[in-house]
């Protein structure tokens, strides 16, 4: 089977709020999504359903042919928009923690990725900067063998330079077996990452489709093409 | 090929077309020899820093093109035919007069007074 996510008529609702309103998507595998949409979209709502940690309120959500559970947690790797690691870890313990927690966890991989982020096992979490916290995150997450990675908002609030390696590494762990959903409001940076994108607006999706197909339809690059539809809406 | 970190891509044209104008321009100017080995998927990734699905679409079309071929669990070369070589300069020549006719009519010449002034420029710049 080719297609590693569906979302089929999704709809997510807190108490009166639409979330959620039937969104649609399917991403093939080897591929990476951007998932692209302002503040208060919809976009975190999608990925937590996906991530396994909220419930849609109806409509299916498929990843690797089943419904969130166990089994998708096991191949779904996430990484939130907030830190999550204990304030007493040093770094090593964060690579503890996730050894302990996921069978993917390839400690071989941790080690390659701090080193390429440059981060020092020995270092406390609270002392590290913004930048460092979202590196390390990024390295933790990405250092299990998971079929779908699920970065949410990866490049929120880093440096540039940060910015690159973050972009780097995720490139290096690209290949065809593996897919990857990425949620941004930091278009410009990261589109050339992107084999598909989706817009989403309110809570449902507006443009969707394959990234190079629409810069040749429009003669304008995604970043300008998510300006511009935002502007309008 | 390249190793610097900061490709920059025009964000209004897909990024496989401005790659395969990148290697084609090196091919043409020689930075790239025929017969001479593309780096793999994986490498060229890295160095411009684009999703490897890209760089296979890249190779993908150039080969179709005629402009490289793949050798089973060797990688990908650039052609050793000349005609494909000679074709690609001429088609990029094409490209730049055709970039430089609409910016010199768009500022009001015409085709005598075009052919004049570069006539005339090419000869000021022989001394």
């Amino acid at each position: 089977m080719d297609t590693i996510l569906k979302a089929t008529d999704l709809r997510k609702n807190y108490l009166k709020k639409r979330a959620l309103n039937g969104v649609n998507i399917e991403l093939k595998k080897g591929k990476i999504l951007g998932l692209l949409g302002p503040n208060g979209s919809g976009k975190t709502t999608f990925i937590k359903i996906a991530a396994g940690i909220l419930r849609s309120t109806s409509g299916e959500l498929l990843i690797d042919g089943q419904a969130p559970g166990v089994y998708t947690k096991s191949i779904v790797s996430y990484l939130p928009d907030v830190n999550y690691l204990f304030k007493w870890m040093r770094i090593k313990d964060a690579v503890d923690f996730f050894n302990d927690f996921y069978s993917d966890f390839s400690v071989e991989k941790s080690k390659s990725l701090l080193e390429f982020m440059k981060l020092n096992e020995d270092d406390k979490i609270t002392s590290l900067s913004k930048g460092m916290l979202e590196k390390l995150n990024l390295a933790l997450v990405l250092s299990r063998e998971a079929k779908l990675y699920i970065f949410d908002e990866p490049l929120g609030g880093v440096d540039p330079a940060t910015r690159d390696i973050i972009i780097d590494a995720i490139i290096k762990n690209c290949n065809e077996d593996t897919s990857m959903i990425i949620t941004t409001h930091l278009v410009r940076d990261i589109e050339r990452l992107f084999d598909d994108v989706a817009f989403i607006f309110d809570g449902e999706i507006i443009i969707k489709g394959d990234a190079e197909e629409l810069r040749t339809k429009s003669g304008k690059s995604i970043d300008e093409l998510f300006r511009e539809a935002y502007q309008n809406v | 090929m390249r190793g610097d970190t900061s490709v920059e891509f025009e964000g209004n044209i897909p990024i496989y077309i401005q790659i395969m104008d990148m290697i084609k321009r090196d091919i043409i100017t020689k930075k790239i020899k025929e017969g001479d080995k593309l780096p793999s998927v994986r490498e060229m990734a890295d160095n411009l820093k684009v999703n490897p699905n890209t760089i296979q679409r890249v190779y993908q079309e150039l080969e179709r093109e005629g402009v490289t071929f793949t050798q089973r669990g060797m990688g990908t070369f650039i052609t050793k035919d000349k005609k494909v070589i000679l074709s690609l300069k001429s088609e990029m020549a094409k490209e730049v007069i055709i970039s430089f006719i609409d910016g010199i009519e768009s500022l009001g010449f015409n085709e005598e007074e075009i052919i004049d002034t570069i006539a005339d420029y090419m000869k000021r710049r022989e001394k």
